[in-house]
């Protein structure tokens, strides 16, 4: 390989490749004030090494910073992150700009600034290395007797492809199988709906028409005798996956009920999953006028007073419809679980 | 063959013989070149040539910013607990203190009020982030528009977009770790995407959860795919990358001397290396200006992750925007056969169009290469315009990529624009078919009339803007030649030969077998080339300077006024010479 030579190599001649211009060579190297003048060579040092002392400035500033700032509640300071950070990143933005900038500088005004051209070679090998490396490998073959012996060569490919499953089998724990745990939620026959937040029983009478009201099963509040929590931790965050319901009551001559939904409202009030069809997001944008609910992840808009039925947007099923009644103290209640899976789609939901 | 001996030990002395005295920084270099040999090594490389182009920064913007990425991603670690644990806040952020979150959040919020310097580098490691996708992209552009992915390069285009499915992945799995709700929602729907999946979907959603949706391993999980698994494979990519780069060396624009055989520009030690490290501090510098003075992601704005919670107007990430913007614009569409479900308006946008989108990715370079039936080296970049179809397949590719991304910000344009949600899903629905199309054909057009004024310009000279008046009064505009280096750099590039089925001969003159797909190749070759301008020839320069000449006896009455028209038929050079003349 050659390296440093300044005179142009002419295109290989390819018969349909030949310009119609012949090539005039690389251009002749034009020299730069500072390669020529040794004031603004010296001068440029100078910039240089002034962009270097920046930096260190910076620093400096970096270091006073951290210690005599503050962090913690004055993030409202300055944009709303606080003094410290917005110093500390330009302090540090600007030692290390300084320097970068600084060696550019360096580069390009004080560094030779010949162009050179080196040849390039073929990224393929030469025939003859081909050769023999291939005379190799075939020699290999034959001294280890690979494609003599399929025996032995069968068995090792089949042993060490069985290999393969030890490694998936152990992912196994990853989790549990998912059983029917998708088809049921903590709702049951008589469980409360109660306030999102404040868990408080909800009254039907509290509910004017039009009001729209987030709620849960009372279970994800309950506490036992020695006041733990009923439901904690995994077991909660699940529950509150799949139990949110929303609530909302309208004119009852408002609603269309389908077939066997008729007795699933009370005076109006409907209760619905909050867990969008599409793909889970909890659903909050209402629509007073229309009984409209609109996801917020991909727009799936349902209509509460025709079954949950979507009236726009990529989900592709109604929001599932928990059946309400009262209890004997005028709550809330459900009647049952709900009566399909909430949430997403899924292969075997059918 | 002689023997150097005199390295070799002579004498039961304790230090090594050597030939003579070496300087400080010679004793480290003979100590390290006897251990390693770097010598010949470095002997190739460190006067390495690279060639010079503004172009060819963007590589270096991601690399650079993968760097900062480490090193800020390792600060973050020796904060952040990947834990879903319940905990009370307690920490300085009032309007948060004493809200029930996990241990996840809780340290992000650490790092972001309690740790000097945490929340410049949170911010600092996710505008790293921004930069590193955003810079892989434009990259990625540079390399299709300009034909740098030719052969022998198409490895590193696959190594190429390897990495940017992995550094998308990377963002996703980093936005997910603060455990906001933001990043919680982005969680969800990946469940939602999963679950979308026939026959594997549940298993594979329980089995990544540890359960049902949140379960608590989910956070753990990602984050050691975070600061592990994806840093380890994008790390040995990158080195790849890197690898195949020098041994290829670096493409470069043709020009006079740059030709397919050699490689021109500045040697590795000192000026590139001096460039390119400068570089690097000036991307770093950049990140954490941008990490001190703009904020991204106040997940204390948000608040800790509720399953029962959402915020209006939730987007993931921008480079996660086009699917989210397919997922969207999908109809409803759902099937129910043999007791089963599959869910057609999830399952194809999110999983069977990313992976098409990067199937078609991965496949560009071997797709151009088998329509064209070019199998051999190229080292010189093209001009998008003098390669039509290519850059109207990426202009079509993209004008997809940019009407997806925008539907995944339907509600916000609906809100900002006053528009319907409605009439901007219908409409994006029909563009996202039609627009592609569009822009293909008006890319294609676009470019092959910038050929042809190429053309123009080289056979009749530039258009100088100066109108002349005949003796008669017409008028008409009088045309420069280009100079020497610009009309080279203008006719230095290939005649394109289109493919046509059953030419072809095998070695002893037998015409070789159709193939199957001969017919479309040949198609898809016309499609390519037929209609492009080719360089022009020899004897289209002499017949155009011909011209010239003949134009310029009638206008002999010009003669001796400034550029007289003797610039047109090459009897003497123009460089140097005055042609506006003021003389
Ligand atoms: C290509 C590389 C990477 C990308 C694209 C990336 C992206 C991200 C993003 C977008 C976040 C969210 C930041 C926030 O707003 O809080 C994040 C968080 C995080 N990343 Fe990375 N990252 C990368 C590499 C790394 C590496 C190499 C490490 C460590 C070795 C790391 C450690 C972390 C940690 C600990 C967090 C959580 C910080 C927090 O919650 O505040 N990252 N990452
Ligand atoms: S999750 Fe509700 S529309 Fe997508």
């Amino acid at each position: 390989m050659s390296i440093d030579h300044d005179q142009d190599v002419t295109r290989a001649e390819r018969s349909d490749n030949v310009p119609a211009i012949p090539d005039p060579g690389l251009p002749e190297h034009t020299w730069r004030p500072t390669d020529v003048d040794e004031r603004l060579a010296k001068r440029a040092e100078r910039q240089v090494a002034t962009l270097f002392g920046l930096s260190s400035v910076c620093v400096l500033l970096f270091l006073v910073s951290y210690f005599v700032l503050d962090v913690g509640d004055n993030h409202t300071t300055f944009a709303g992150f606080g003094a410290s950070t917005v110093a500390l990143g330009s302090t540090l933005g600007g030692a290390l700009l300084f320097i970068g900038i600084g060696i550019i500088q360096w580069a390009r005004k004080l560094m030779g600034d010949h162009e050179i051209s080196e040849m390039r070679h073929p990224a393929r090998s030469s025939d003859e290395d081909r050769a023999a490396t291939l005379e190799a490998l075939a020699l290999g073959a034959e001294e280890s007797g690979i494609g003599r012996r399929p025996l032995v060569r069968n068995s090792l490919l089949g042993a060490v492809g069985l290999l393969g499953l030890p490694a998936i089998v152990m992912l196994r724990d990853l989790g549990p199988l998912p059983g029917d745990k998708l088809y049921h939620t903590v709702w049951e026959k008589g469980m409360r709906v109660v306030r999102d937040v404040v868990g408080t029983p909800i009254n039907k009478a509290d509910l004017e028409i039009g009001d729209l009201v987030n709620a849960e099963p009372e279970i994800v509040f309950a506490v036992d005798e020695e006041g733990e929590h009923v439901l904690e931790g995994v077991e909660l965050q699940v529950a509150k996956s799949k139990a949110a319901v929303i609530l909302l009551r309208m004119d009852p001559s408002d609603i269309t009920p389908a077939k066997g939904r008729e007795n699933w409202s009370v005076d109006g009030i409907v209760c619905y999953s909050k867990i969008c069809t599409h793909v889970g997001c909890p659903i909050s944008l209402n629509e007073r006028k229309t009984h409209h609910l609109l996801c917020p992840c991909h727009q799936s808009t349902f209509d509460l007073a025709d079954s949950g039925k979507v009236v726009f947007g990529p989900a592709a099923r109604s929001l599932p419809q928990l059946p309400l009644m009262v209890d004997e103290e005028g709550f809330l209640v459900a009647q049952s679980d709900f009566t399909e899976p909430v949430g997403p789609s899924f292969w075997e939901r059918g | 063959m002689s023997v150097d001996t005199s390295k070799v030990a002579d004498t039961n002395a304790g230090t090594a013989a050597t030939p003579k005295k070496p300087g400080k920084a010679g004793v480290v270099a003979n100590w390290a070149d006897e251990r390693l040999g770097l010598g010949t090594l470095m002997k190739k490389n460190l006067r390495k040539v690279f060639p010079d182009h503004w172009s060819f920064m963007l590589g270096e913007i991601a690399l650079w910013s993968f760097v900062v990425l480490l090193l800020s991603g390792v600060f973050l670690t020796l904060w952040y607990t990947p834990s879903m644990g319940e905990v009370e806040y307690q920490g300085s952020y009032n309007p948060l203190r004493g809200v029930e979150m996990s241990e996840a959040m809780a340290s992000t919020l650490r790092l972001s009020f309690d740790v000097r310097g945490g929340l410049l580098m949170r911010q600092m490691h996710h505008w790293a982030a921004m930069l590193f996708i955003a810079s892989m992209m434009i990259h990625l552009l540079r390399v299709y528009f300009t034909g740098a992915f030719r052969k022998p390069r198409e490895l590193n285009w696959v190594i190429g977009s390897l990495l940017l499915l992995l550094g998308t992945l990377e963002g996703f799995t980093g936005y997910s770790l603060p455990d906001d709700l933001l990043s919680g929602t982005g969680i969800r729907a990946a469940d939602g995407f999963m679950k979308s999946m026939p026959v594997v979907g549940t298993y594979m959603s329980f089995f990544l959860f540890g359960g049902e949706f949140p379960g608590e391993a989910i956070i753990p999980r990602l984050y050691t795919v975070h600061v592990l698994l994806i840093p380890g494979i994008l790390l040995a990519l990158i080195a790849a990358h890197m690898l195949l780069l020098v041994y290829h060396k670096h493409t470069q624009w043709p020009g006079p001397g740059r030709t397919e055989e050699n490689v021109v520009g500045f040697p590795m030690l000192p000026v590139y290396a001096a460039k390119a490290g400068g570089f690097f501090f000036i991307v770093f510098g950049v990140s954490a200006l941008m990490g001190g003075l703009l904020s991204i992601n106040p997940v204390w704005k948000f608040g800790p992750y509720d399953p029962t919670k959402v915020t209006a107007g939730s987007q993931p990430d921008w480079y996660m925007g086009w699917p989210d913007g397919l997922l969207r614009i999908m109809p409803g569409w759902e099937s129910h056969f043999w007791g089963v479900t599959l869910s057609w308006n999830v399952f194809i946008p999110i999983i069977v169009m990313p992976g098409l989108m990067f199937t078609i990715l991965l496949m560009l370079p071997f797709i151009e290469s088998w329509v064209t039936g070019d199998k051999r080296d190229h080292h010189l970049l093209q001009r998008p315009r003098n390669a039509p179809t290519r850059t109207a397949v990426m202009v079509a590719l993209m004008t997809f990529y940019g009407l997806a991304w925008i539907a995944g910000g339907n509600d916000i344009i609906a809100i900002k624009l006053h528009l319907s949600i409605n009439q901007i899903t219908y409409f994006i629905r029909a563009a996202i078919f039609v627009g592609p199309v569009i822009a293909f054909l008006i890319t294609r057009r676009w470019c092959i009339s910038l050929q042809r004024h190429d053309e123009q310009k080289l056979l009749h000279g530039y258009e100088t803007g100066i109108i002349m008046r005949s003796a008669e009064g017409g008028y008409s505009e009088r045309h420069l030649p280009v100079n020497e280096a610009e009309a080279y750099t203008l006719t230095a590039r290939e005649r394109e030969e289109v493919w046509t089925p059953g030419d072809r001969t095998d070695a002893n003159g037998v015409p070789a077998k159709r193939g199957r797909l001969d017919g479309l190749r040949g198609k898809l070759s016309t499609l390519m080339y037929a209609d492009n301008v080719q360089p022009v020839t020899k004897e289209e320069l002499e017949a155009a300077h011909h011209h010239a000449d003949h134009e310029h006896e009638l206008q002999a009455s010009l003669e001796g006024q400034p550029a007289d028209g003797h610039q047109f038929n090459g009897h003497h050079a123009v460089d140097g010479e005055d042609l506006r003349g003021d003389h």
